[in-house]
């Protein structure tokens, strides 16, 4: 049995039928064909597969692709606009704050909703925020650093 | 530090130039590949430590819909075992001594036993992930249960379950080095001695990419291709080629893309990857398989698992007289590709550390068990060595009531460079091991630290300080050394700089980048020495269709080793770029020199012609030297003539909480010496990743199998505990600079040093914590908040 589904994802907007048991995670990856979302581990710690379904960071592998039918869903993909990073993704470039690049997605979308709920982190904040998120390249130094640059840079808001 | 030249590229904290694909979701992973007629695998898996398999029965798997075949390994006809890439049998001429290692066969699906939890006993392909899952589920496997064994400990003691028919007792080898009666005639005549048992406990890699490949045979051509989550893809191709599938190398082709992370665990040749390229060859349609994390945890090599007793002899006024070290090294169920050679050659040979000793002995057993397989994870066998000696030689301060930094002050080996001849066979290159320990005593300031902790002791307060400083063995390694050690294939590394006409650059080396920048790193070294802009530069990696050979990254070999092989490309570049400029210039080559991009006429600057002048004139003939080839493209293989050995010194401060027993890191500094760097924001990327590895060892990771059942009871993120952002500091690091005589670079090597530095001295700090309730040796790790509540409670001094 296959249910149809239905998604905004980076402002465009697409349609299948999917298995029920179809995990959003696999929908964006295999059925869309967005793979900068990654898959690292099979019980949501990992946080690689962090995206933002209706403005919250979610681990995607924690839904069903049928759960998310309507929803309006941002991948990394879609954070820089026309050829311009975010200023998070180039605090991630400026500080280092990646290595092999593979927690990098999550990581920056969970910063992304971070930074919308505390503009001004301190450290020990942006530490505990990212408790959902891990990384085994950097020890985290320098994606502390990362966050904190972007907080530096984000435009104000209007 | 080192200051560098403007105009220089070696030495600056260039930004990495593979980020922009990363931070935007399109770097290029193993399992981001999507090819026509594709299907996927699913692997059955032993749910027992240990036991015989009866009968397999595919048939209602076969039938499952989607699914396109089920095979076990009697299917594998002419398959041969997984190799052993290191075989300690061949070693004679070293001062070790070797019983014979016991090659066991390790069958990429096996079909008599299952001899740990997760061992692959069939594969379903299917036209999905799912069907291939559902499929798998069908596979009726008729287990007979064994006991199992898992302890390290217990493996090799008598009534312990056979595992193999080839290793009586589970014994896979005992080996030994240094000097026996030496080291008994220095604890003879020692004023004090201090035996510990000191444990370091099996580690998962945790490569945040679980691994994953995608085999592509072609039957019109008969090409396979491979693409698969390697640290060394030739390596992959040789071993798979000439041992297992007996297919020819030059018909396959393995690319290693985006690779998420390594440490090790990727280096090895594993079940998955070769069942899926010959499965691919059987169903001629593209197999793709990923790992599950929970799949990972079972199958990806280990690491650690060492139970070591650890001896010191000290004279009265704090010499270092003996040490003497007898370990267990837990191998797992099979021997992976480097296991042998990690307990032994990488482990025995460092125990000299960065000390004059008077005597050395060592003796290891390698055991096998009803676990995963254990071999290379990050550091291998190096920080197994820096932990026994760090904790033995505070364990010795405070069995002499010396204190720790002033024991080792009196014992560092002085300052030299060319060589330092040990007790256990090695030869260090150059080191100045005293000046990165005071560099770390002032950063910490250390005589207010410890009044400080006085004061906070009257307080109650647990505060606690623990050293660590290490040597490493890097830029493996001499080929004709390791090939004596027993080392299957040689060490070198490859490196070819194609010039292009217009004066563009590609350069393919064989080392391969999953997360160590080499994209910039290795661009940074072309660029300075050819004196062009580094936008004119790329680097080619991971991939045997393009790149000559390679032995791949690990063992902080790449940048030493790859590194300077490219760099002897691009010295025979200018070489024969000074014949084309003495003949455009009409000079003799000898009066010919070049900088700064420019081929010039000595003593005569405005005769100079540019690089890119030079490059176009190569492949565009019309006025060239006589009897000179065309073309601008040279490729070297560099081997190396020594090991390199990195070292430096370590500083972890600690806090314990007396009613929970959580430890808390107050500041944790790093003095690394690492030779020459070509970027230091690279570089201490790589120590602050290293050092949350060795604290993650020291206070929250483990693998944890259940004595009864042999279980894997860390088996998922859920239970086996990585570190985490809110239970690290920010590292407080800074370098001395020994540039080693080895290569011509000065490089030493750096991926390693933080994970072998840290885990003895948070261990040694959380200890100094707990000083003051009696408390003088803990033995094992992690030190969750539950262990160390129970040390308090157990201690003489909480009663």
């Amino acid at each position: 049995m296959k249910l149809p589904v239905k998604m905004t994802i980076n402002g465009q907007s697409y349609s299948h039928e999917v298995e029920p048991r179809l995990l959003l995670v696999h929908y964006i990856r295999e059925t869309v064909g967005l793979t900068g979302t990654h898959v690292g581990c099979d019980t949501s710690q990992c946080g690689a597969c962090t995206v933002l379904i209706n403005g919250q960071a979610v681990k995607c592998c924690t839904l069903f692709a049928v759960q998310a039918d309507g929803a309006n869903i941002m991948t990394i993909e879609g954070l820089a606009k026309d050829g311009e990073l975010h200023p998070i993704q180039q605090g991630f470039w400026e500080k280092h704050g990646l290595q092999c690049g593979f927690c990098t997605p999550g990581m920056i979308l969970s910063a992304y909703q971070m930074l919308e709920r505390y503009p001004k982190p301190s450290e020990a904040l942006i530490r505990h925020q990212l408790e959902g998120n891990l990384c085994r390249c950097t020890g985290y130094h320098n994606i502390v650093k990362a966050i904190e640059w972007a907080a530096e840079h984000m435009p104000a808001k209007k | 530090m080192a200051t560098v030249a403007a105009d220089r590229m070696f030495g600056k904290s260039i930004k990495r130039r593979e980020d922009p694909r990363f931070i935007t979701g399109r770097g290029q992973y193993v399992d981001d590949l999507k090819l026509p007629g594709m299907t996927y695998a699913a692997f059955v898996r032993s749910p027992h430590a240990h036991a015989r398999i009866r009968k397999i029965d595919t048939a209602a798997a076969k039938r499952h819909p989607g699914v396109v075949a089920v095979f076990t390994g009697k299917d594998m006809t002419g398959v041969n075992s997984l190799p052993c890439g290191w075989d300690l049998r061949k070693e004679k001429k070293i001062p070790g001594v070797m019983q014979d290692l016991a090659i066991v066969p390790h069958m990429p699906l096996t079909s008599d036993a299952a001899r740990h939890v997760g061992d692959p006993v069939a594969v379903v392909i299917a036209d999905s992930h799912e069907a291939a899952v559902d499929g798998a589920e069908k596979v009726q496997v008729d287990w007979e249960p064994l006991p199992s064994v898992t302890i390290t400990e217990k493996a090799a003691q008598s009534g312990a379950p056979q595992i193999h028919d080839g290793a009586p007792g589970n014994v896979a080898f005992k080996w030994e080095i240094g000097d026996r009666a030496a080291t008994d005639a220095a604890f003879k005549s020692a004023a004090v001695t201090v035996k510990k048992r000191i444990v370091n406990q099996r580690l998962v890699a945790n490569a945040m990419e679980p691994r994953a490949c995608v085999a592509r045979y072609e039957d019109a051509t008969g090409d396979l291709t491979l693409w698969v989550t390697s640290q060394n893809p030739h390596v992959h191709r040789l071993l798979m080629c000439a041992f297992v599938l007996g297919i020819p190398e030059h018909k396959v082709r393995v690319i290693a893309p985006d690779v998420g992370g390594g440490f090790g665990s990727k280096i090895f040749l594993y079940n998955e990857e070769v069942v899926c390229s010959w499965a691919s060859r059987q169903l001629k349609r593209p197999v793709r398989w990923t790992s599950s994390r929970s799949e990972a945890y079972l199958t990806d090599a280990h690491g650690r698992d060492h139970v070591t007793d650890a001896e010191i002899a000290l004279s009265k006024d704090g010499k270092m007289l003996g040490l003497r070290v007898k370990t267990t090294a837990n191998l797992g169920a099979y021997l992976s590709t480097f296991a042998p050679a990690v307990p032994t050659f990488l482990y025995g040979t460092l125990l000299n550390g960065v000390y004059t000793i008077g005597a050395i002995h060592c003796e290891v057993t390698g055991i096998f068990s009803n676990t995963t397989a254990v071999d290379a994870y990050r550091g291998a066998g190096r920080p197994e060595a820096c932990y026994a000696i760090e904790r033995i030689v505070e364990a010795g301060a405070r069995g002499l009531g010396m204190d720790v930094a002033e024991l080792r002050k009196k014992n560092f080996i002085p300052k030299f460079s060319g060589a330092y001849q040990t007790h256990v066979a090695v030869s260090y290159d150059s080191g100045d091991y005293g000046a990165a320990f005071d560099r770390v005593l002032q950063m910490l300031d250390y005589r207010k630290f410890r009044a400080d902790q006085e004061a906070a002791r009257k307080q109650g307060r647990l505060l606690g300080i623990g050293f660590s400083t290490y040597i490493e063995a890097c830029s493996i390694a001499p080929s004709k050394l390791v090939g004596a050690l027993g080392a299957g294939a040689g060490l070198y590394e490859s490196g070819k700089v194609r010039v292009h006409p217009t004066g563009m650059v590609t350069v393919f080396t064989g080392s391969h980048s999953h997360g160590q920048g080499h994209e910039t790193t290795f661009a940074q070294i072309v660029a300075d020495k050819l004196g062009i802009p580094i936008e004119q530069v790329d680097i080619v990696h991971g991939d045997t269709g393009s790149v000559a050979f390679g032995m791949g990254t690990y063992g902080s070999r790449s940048a030493s080793v790859g590194g300077t092989a490219i760099l002897m490309s691009l010295n025979k570049v200018i070489e024969k770029g000074k014949k084309i400029a003495a003949h455009l210039l009409e000079a003799s080559p000898g009066d010919i020199e070049f900088g700064g991009g420019q081929f010039s006429v000595k003593g005569a600057p405005g005769k100079a012609v540019p690089f890119g002048a030079v490059s176009l004139t190569a492949y565009v003939p019309h006025n060239y030297p006589e009897g000179l080839e065309p073309g601008l493209e040279e490729t070297s293989f560099y081997d190396p003539s020594n090991f390199c050995f990195p070292f430096g010194a370590h500083a972890c401060v600690v806090e314990v909480e007396r009613e929970t027993g959580n430890v808390r890191i107050l500041r944790y500094l790093a003095v690394d010496d690492v030779g020459n760097v070509i970027n230091p924001m690279i570089v201490d990327g790589m120590v602050h990743g290293g050092i949350a590895q060795g604290v993650g060892q020291a206070l929250c990771e483990g693998a944890v199998y259940d004595g009864q059942s042999g279980q894997l009871v860390t088996g998922s993120m859920m239970d086996y505990a990585l570190p985490k952002a809110d239970m690290l500091p920010m590292y407080e690091t800074d370098r001395t600079v020994t540039p080693t005589p080895v290569n011509s670079m000065g490089i030493k090597g750096a991926g390693e040093t933080g994970t072998i530095a840290s885990p003895p001295a948070v261990m040694n700090a959380v200890v100094d914590a707990l000083a003051p309730l009696g408390v003088d040796h803990i033995e094992a790790m992690p030190l969750s908040a539950e262990r160390v509540w129970k040390i308090i409670q157990g201690a003489k001094g909480a009663r």
